[in-house]
């Protein structure tokens, strides 16, 4: 175990060179630069050039990459074009209020989809089997964005509801942070649900008929014995898979959701940087998500071998 | 009660689409106890519905509609049809037991073997301690003639081989000592080798114990080995019925000729399989005559009228067929 778990962080290594790489050149492939945004109409070419030697622009572009990833295997992913803080500390602080998005939301994702999808399994083809289903369906199909603008219009008609205008952080006043954070968890959380229920559903029914269950309550098991230490946990192996999909895509999806509610979170500094070619900037955020994306993998990896005793890694 | 289990009049029926199907018609047993009784009828006869009835396990939308199942347990005679979920529960694994046909698939593949025998033992002496159920599971082990009980207790189901989960199975099933044991065709999915040592462990186990045995199974040679009394089925009914010597030898219906001959032809030089022509009508289309005629080389044309009725022949023995009886169904 701990040898594949070596192997699998080695191979983080070319996944992320190659991410590296590819965001590199495709920051120069698309139109307009960093230093006609700085400069904007003052622009001259004298104040152009100097900028240009400032932020190493004015070297070639192989010797510009080498440069960048030369500091960044020592952890330095560099400052900023536009404000000159160090990236690195900046993506900490941002990813920390994404991933309270993304967990809060996993978790009002949970709380509604595994219940859900476990007595819509038990009770198939129920009128509330026939609801939930539905439901889910419109979950997993209304894209996120819509279904945040449409609730933030009708919370605005109906009950006065503005989006906060400053972020406040979790430590700082933990009301106020959840006042800000319920609505878009909710909103990322009610998207996610809708998979994650029709996964346990499907799950379930699958292993609801497996002949082991028939077995157990053979031997005079209760009625949730059955249910929650056979048939769920084992149901949970592809909903524990799709739940760490999730998780991983939420670090870069909650973009939209930060934008929307204004949450200083990854996503929205991503963003930023995009709109603002701002390459360290950009390059920090890409490679970060795809770290924590691979990361959230092997443990998802890792837990299955918890859950089931005929996955074994060597 | 004289018997240990008395089936009366045993409907079940399911749902297709917004019709009722029949899929077992009035089924008459008597479990005498101590006995071991076989069950044989082809693929889709209704064999494990009936023994899935008499533990309440029918999936959905399987349901009896009809019919008694009355159980003499240990604390008096039960009516298993009536009982509560939780009153049934205490008589799954504790009175009346049930193994299945694919030992590899009846064990929970995430659990190890002792935590599944464990729970065998925990649902119905929830006292019991850790140490006790460790000895009682090492005994049962050993009385199924597991090597190296010790170590089988902390496998997983996916490292044993299938002779050897059908062995657990039926430690599992014998754990709490129960009076009746359903073997729903359990050692159709083992090597023929295995399957003759399952048949013999299962035969002295009932010697030791004291156990009645309802054995399930499509294959005469199987009841041969094992069974004191037989019922045949045929589409949801029985067609007949005898102690084991009576069924071989007197051989009255045309269906249970041609399953004899089956069995025969399988050990004879020319290895040629004989097998009856056609197949099982299943429920929701059943003729109203005797459910046999389409497939029957005697059919007569009575036989597509009406239903023969299930009358003795001999004493004991008792045949759906109008080549035996003018009888027919009322
Ligand atoms: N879960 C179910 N849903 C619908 N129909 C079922 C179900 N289980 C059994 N049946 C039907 O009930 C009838 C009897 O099935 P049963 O399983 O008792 O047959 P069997 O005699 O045990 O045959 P086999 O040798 O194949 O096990 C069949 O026609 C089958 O199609
Ligand atoms: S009743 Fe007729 S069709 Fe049916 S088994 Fe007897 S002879 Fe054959
Ligand atoms: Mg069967």
């Amino acid at each position: 175990m701990r040898d594949y778990i070596i192997r699998r962080l080695l191979g983080l290594i070319p996944i992320l060179i190659g991410i590296s790489v590819a965001i590199f050149v495709i920051m120069q492939l698309i139109p307009g630069d960093v230093v006609s945004g700085i400069l904007g109409i003052e622009q001259t070419p004298e104040l152009r050039e100097m900028w240009e030697r400032k932020l190493g622009l004015d070297k070639p572009l192989v010797e510009q990459y080498f440069n960048w990833i030369g500091k960044a295997v020592t952890g330095d992913f560099g400052e900023s074009f536009r404000t000159g803080a160090p990236v690195f500390p900046e993506i900490i602080s941002r990813f920390k209020i994404s991933a309270e998005l993304a967990i809060l939301g996993c978790i009002i994702a949970w709380i509604i989809a595994l219940p859900l999808g476990i007595i819509s399994a038990l009770k198939r083809n129920s009128v509330i089997d026939r609801i939930v289903r539905v439901v889910a369906l419109m979950g997993v199909s209304i894209p996120n964005f819509a279904s945040a603008t449409l609730i933030i219009l009708f919370l605005a008609k109906g009950f006065n509801y503005h989006t906060p205008v400053k972020y406040v952080g979790l430590l700082e006043n933990f009301g106020t942070n959840m006042e800000i954070m319920l609505l878009p968890a909710f909103i990322l959380g009610s998207v996610m649900a809708g998979s994650v229920m029709r996964m346990t559903r499907s799950s379930m029914l699958e292993v609801l008929r497996q002949d082991y269950i028939k077995a157990v309550r053979a031997k005079g098991a209760p009625e949730k014995v059955t249910i929650f230490r056979h048939a769920f946990k084992n149901s949970s192996i592809p909903i524990v898979t799709l739940i760490g999909m999730q998780i991983g895509s939420l670090m870069g999806g909650t973009v939209v959701i930060e934008q929307i509610f204004s949450i200083p979170g990854l996503g929205q500094l991503t963003l930023t940087g995009i709109t603002q070619r701002d390459f360290p900037v950009v390059q920090g955020c890409v490679l970060f998500i795809a770290f924590v994306y691979v990361i959230v993998n092997l443990l998802v990896d890792i837990l299955y071998t918890y859950i089931d005793p005929r996955i074994t890694y060597t | 009660m004289d018997n240990l289990l008395e089936i009366r009049n045993l409907k079940i029926t399911t749902l297709r689409g917004k019709n009722t199907v029949r899929l077992l018609d009035r089924v008459d047993l008597n479990i005498r106890k101590k006995c071991s009784f076989g069950i044989v009828g082809e693929s889709g006869c209704g064999k494990s519905i009936t023994a899935n009835a008499i533990l309440g396990l029918l999936p959905y939308p399987l349901q009896v509609s009809e019919g008694s199942i009355r159980y003499d347990s240990k604390d008096g005679e039960k009516e298993l049809l009536k009982l509560s979920k939780k009153e049934m529960r205490s008589v799954r694994g504790q009175e009346i037991s049930m193994i299945f046909q694919e030992p590899m698939t009846s064990l929970d593949p995430i659990f190890n073997v002792e935590m599944q025998m464990n729970e065998a033992l925990s649902f119905h002496h929830p006292r019991m301690s850790k140490g006790e159920m460790r000895d009682r599971a090492l005994e049962m082990l050993r009385r199924v003639n597991i090597p190296r009980p010790e170590q089988t207790l902390s496998s997983y189901p996916h490292q044993l081989s299938g002779g050897q989960l059908q062995r657990i199975m039926i430690a599992i099933a014998l754990i709490n000592d129960p009076r009746l044991l359903l073997a729903d065709e359990p050692t159709t999915a083992l090597d023929v080798t295995i399957q003759a040592q399952i048949l013999k462990l299962m035969n002295d186990l009932k010697e030791q114990n004291d156990t009645s045995i309802i054995m399930i199974t499509h294959d005469l040679g199987v009841i041969a080995e094992t069974c004191e009394e037989v019922a045949v089925f045929y589409a949801g009914q029985i067609v007949e019925q005898a102690n084991v010597v009576d069924l071989f030898t007197q051989t009255a219906h045309p269906y249970t000729q041609g399953l004899l001959q089956a069995v025969t032809s399988l050990g004879s030089e020319t290895r040629k399989l004989y097998t009856i022509p056609g197949i099982v009508p299943p429920g929701g289309q059943w003729n109203q005559g005797c459910r046999f005629a389409d497939r029957c080389s005697r059919c007569m044309e009575k036989c597509r009228g009406q239903m023969p009725a299930l009358t003795e022949v001999a004493p004991g023995h008792v045949c759906r067929c109008f080549l035996h009886s003018e009888e027919a169904e009322a």
